[in-house]
Formats: C-alpha cells, structure tokens, sequence
C-alpha cells in the first residue's frame, strides 16, 4: 500500500511587502512529500528557498495557498489525515516543532543554545516534553554525540568551544533526539571545508536512511541534492521552474535555468 | 507623630485601589504575574517598593505590622520601612511573628509557622524566572502561557553536569499549583518547603519590575528538581551560638582574622523566644579552617576559638 502524503503544499506563497507593495518571495509552489523521501530545493541566492522552507517550517504564515501536514494522533499508528498548518493553534505548532520535525540551520549558532553545554543542548527537547531524570537524559545525549560522532568527552563544553564541524553535527543531534518524522535544513554544509562536509553528509545519509526521515533540504550546492535528495524543486525569482527525480533533472535538465545550473558546476 | 500631609498608608485611595484590584487577579491566578502601575515611592527601588506598595494597600487601621529584612527586625530596611508605615498610617507594630496580622519580608520567611490571620508580602527585586534565559520578555510571556518551562530545567541540568549539584542556594524556581513557573523572590532554598500549603497569604511585590504575584492560602508549591537529583535544603554542621536551634536557617558571622564563624538563627525574633524559653547555645564562634578533608586531621571543624 502507498503511504500518506506527510506534507504537501498548495500553491503555497508568501510576500512581502516593499515600498507599499508586495513582492513574492515565493509562489505557486505545489508539491507532495511523502514519509522518508528527502526533497532538495535549489536555486541561486534570493530566489526564495529559505523563505519556502520557513514557509513549510511553519515559521512564516503563508499569504496565499496552504500547507498542510499529517499529524499523528495521540494514539500511535493513527493519523488525523493532513492539517492545514494556518489551522492549527501556536501551542499545537509548537509542539509539533520540537517533537515531530527538526530544523537544521545554516549557522549552527543560530540553532544551538551557545551558553549551555553540549548535553543540556541534545536534552533541551526531551526535558521541554518532561523528562525529569537527569541520569537518562545524559545517557540519551551520550548515545545521540555517538551516533552524530562526536566525541563524547566533550559533552559538558560549551558549543562555543566546537569547531564548526562540530556544532553542525551538535544542532543535528539536538534536533533527532525526539524521533523527528521530518527535518527541514537549510544549507547544512555551507561554510564548512570540503572534507567536514562530506563526512557530514555520509552521517547525514546514514541517519536519514536509518530513521526512515523525511527531509525538505535547502542548498545551493548541487551535489549535495544528489547526494542526498530523491527528488529536488529548482527555483528562480521565487517560482518553481522545474522539479522531478534528482538525476532526472541533474541529467537532462529541461528548463533553460536548470541548464545553466548544471553547466555552471566545476568539477576538478 | 503621624505625618498629616499624606493620606493614610502614603498611597491616595485610588492608587490603593488599582493595586488591590491587581492583587484580586493574582490572588485568582496564583503564580502569574500580573501588570501594575507601580508608583514612585520616597524609597530607592531595590528598597522594596513593591512590596510597600503592596503593604500600603491592604493595611488597615487595626491592623499589626511586622517587617523583616534578612530574618532580623533591627536591620536598615526593616527599621526604615517600619517607621514609614508607622509615621503614614499610625498602626501598630510589632517585632513578635505570632502577634502580627501584616508582615513585610526581605529575604526570609519567619521561622514561626504562619496563621490563616497573617499575610506576608515579599520584596521582589526581578520577578521572571525565566529572565535569565529568556531575555526577550514577550518569549517569556509565550512560555508561561504555554507552560513550556524545559528551559529551566536545561539551566539545573547545567547546574548538575557543570557542579555535581543545584547550585542555586536562593530564589529557587518553584511552580505553584502545577501550572506556574514563579519566583519565590530571593529567600534561601530553605524557606521555599515553607510556601508550601501555607495557611497565610503570600503576596509579591516588583516596583521596578511593575509586577505584582500571590500564592493564595493552601496552594500546593514545588521546587523544581529532577527525579534523580531531588531538591534538598540547606543543612548545617552546628546550632546557633545563641539560642542552640538546630531547625532554623543560620547565618555564618567571620568574627576575628582568624577565620573563626558565629552561626546565629537569621530570624532575630525566633531566636529571642528562644532564649526567652530558657534555650542556650554555645555562645562561642567555631573555627574553620579550609582545609581539605583528606588530611590527616579528623575533622575539618573543632569546637573553640574565640567567643
């Protein structure tokens, strides 16, 4: 049997304003992601990527289409069917942001809390959903600087104190430890070296696959879209231009923007 | 010696009457801050105008007023706030916990275990708990209204993996009736099992803060803690020097330069009852050295010293 579409967007669109008129970041956008499928959206700066995914994140209302989630039920195994996020109260989207999605930022900064250690940053979610023994809740950050191989010595620093490289993988942990059914990155590799970002990125396809993730990743690197995404979005001026399997569009891209993508990869 | 040019309490009637409708909703809601519009008082805040405002609103002519500053009745801000509502309002006061029926505190709550009768107001310097970790104040609003209060329990976790323990010895973060994160104001640790179901009403004032809070009588009030790591309070080695109380909250007084300690009760009154009902201490300060416990010596604290 087919499984249900886990978040689907209907002309989905937001605007803003500028000089009194409004200008869209991003619109028309339609597409259906099913449970463990990684979509990767690309496209050049400004046109509208991260504003899709604070969109679908839910961190932005949309001004125009809808988009609309499967959220799971109290009892496990059942489903409500797809909630329209505009529908849903702060508390319910709250909620659901910290125990049913992730969201990986660019700036590992941005996404961590720098003034707590690196064991309070993966308990975070568990002790906001009530976890009160304060033994398992390093047991499980143990467990989980394991599994995004960090050292697990470290667990009482600060993420001030990690490299880049480090806090990446930090933010990545902090956001799994709730059995996310679907993580939203933006640019997860931008800013770090070549050889960090690979290794990420095997971690990251490693987890992905493991824990049947769904994933809406952003990125202007087209190789990390092959590496990791089975279908991509290609946008330009906030519209989608083109989308379907990665290697289909990598391989014989259509519109003449994806074209001029593709080409303009170096490759040593 | 009652000051003609002011209204009673200092306060104008309707000001009063702001404050005490403020209180009602705080009483209704216990543990939630409620906005009010706090006034300039003839104090420096951080010199408990909040709490003032607050005395100044519900105390009534037949009314005994106790304040306390530290524990103690005799300490600059108790002496002072003593006499401004004796010089504004000509009411009664007393340093006896059991006789007062309106008791201002700084610091501490009386030892004496509180009546249905009494009412304690607490100065409160920074009512949000959340203040430290959350400095954006409409996110704080958010947290309370959601009851998303893991943040606080990310700092004790903190606390434990950075120290081995809670290291918070004062303004211990208590939720109150399951539902509110509060803060007790800055009174030990050892005060807050006190809040707890307490037949008196518990009043917060924050003048410069413009907050006010209550803890109605009989109100449930729980210190945060983890299960592994439950909340404990502050214990001693000795008893007081003067009274030999083993149960109260003691402070430590460095007596000479050479290290010796008086620990006395902090709630003065408490003590004087004591010694009134015939307890002795010791009457004699400890010496401490700091030395580490692994040496050769027995024990880290001897008997002696200088009186």
């Amino acid at each position: 049997m087919k499984p249900g579409v886990l978040l689907s967007a209907r002309q989905a669109g937001k605007a803003f304003m500028q000089n009194g008129k409004p200008r869209w970041a991003c619109r028309d956008v339609n597409f259906d992601l099913y449970p463990g499928e990684v979509l990767a959206v690309v496209g050049e700066s400004g046109s509208g990527k991260t504003s899709l995914l604070r969109l679908l994140a839910a961190r932005l209302a949309c001004d125009e289409g809808s988009v609309h989630y499967e959220v799971r039920s109290e009892q496990a195994n059942e489903t409500n069917g797809l909630t329209d996020l505009a529908q849903m109260s702060e508390a319910q989207l709250r909620r659901l942001a910290r125990t049913d999605w992730g969201f990986v930022e660019q700036h590992a900064r941005d996404g961590l809390r720098m003034n707590v250690s690196g064991g309070a940053n993966v308990g975070e979610r568990l002790m906001a959903l009530g976890a009160r023994h304060y033994g398992r809740l390093r047991q499980e950050a143990l467990s989980w600087m394991e599994r995004v191989e960090l050292d697990t010595a470290r667990i009482d620093d600060l993420p001030g104190t990690y490299s880049g490289g480090m806090q990446q993988r930090l933010q990545i942990a902090r956001n799994l430890v709730t059995q996310p059914r679907l993580v939203f990155m933006d640019e997860p590799t931008t800013g770090l070296d070549v050889s960090v970002q690979a290794r990420l990125l095997d971690m990251l396809r490693e987890l992905v696959d493991e824990l049947q993730l769904a994933a809406v990743v952003v990125t202007h690197d087209l190789a990390v879209a092959r590496l990791l995404a089975q279908r991509m979005l290609v946008m330009k001026d906030g519209c989608v231009v083109e989308q379907g399997l990665t290697d289909r569009v990598l391989d014989d891209p259509q519109h003449a923007y994806t074209q001029l993508l593709v080409s303009s990869v170096l490759t040593p | 010696m009652i000051e003609q040019h002011y209204n009673f309490a200092f306060l104008d009637e309707r000001t009063k009457k702001r404050i005490r409708r403020a209180l009602l909703k705080a009483v209704a809601v216990p543990g939630y801050q409620v906005p009010f519009g706090s006034r300039e008082m003839p104090f420096a805040y951080g010199w408990g105008t909040g709490g003032v405002q607050i005395t100044a609103s519900i105390i009534g002519q037949s009314d005994v007023l106790k304040v306390i500053d530290q524990g103690a009745d005799d300490t600059t801000n108790a002496v002072n706030i003593r006499r401004f509502f004796e010089r504004t309002t000509g009411v009664a006061s007393t340093e006896i916990t059991r006789e007062a029926t309106l008791i201002q505190t700084r610091h501490r709550i009386p030892e004496v275990a509180l009546t249905e009768a009494q009412i304690l107001v607490y100065q409160v310097p920074m009512p949000e708990p959340l203040a430290r970790l959350e400095p954006r104040r409409r996110e704080t609003i958010k947290m309370h209204a959601l009851s998303e209060y893991g943040l606080m329990h990310v700092r004790l976790y903190e606390d434990i993996a950075q120290l081995g323990a809670i290291s918070r010895a004062y303004d211990y973060p208590v939720l109150v009736n399951a539902r509110y994160l509060m803060s007790p104001s800055p009174i030990p640790k050892f005060d807050n099992p006190k809040m707890h179901m307490n037949p008196a009403l518990q009043l917060f004032g924050a003048g410069r803060e413009k907050r006010l809070y209550a803890v109605p009588p009989y109100t449930p009030v729980r210190s945060l803690d983890f299960e592994d790591h439950p909340f404990e309070v502050q214990k001693w080695e000795h008893a007081c020097a003067l009274c030999g109380a083993t149960e109260s909250y003691l402070d430590e007084m460095i007596v000479d330069d050479q290290g010796s300690r008086l620990f006395v009760c902090s709630d003065s009154n408490y003590c004087e009852d004591r010694r009134d009902g015939g307890h002795v201490g010791t009457q004699q300060a400890v010496s401490l050295r700091n030395v580490v416990p692994d040496q050769s010596e027995p024990g880290i604290s001897s008997a002696g010293g200088a009186a």
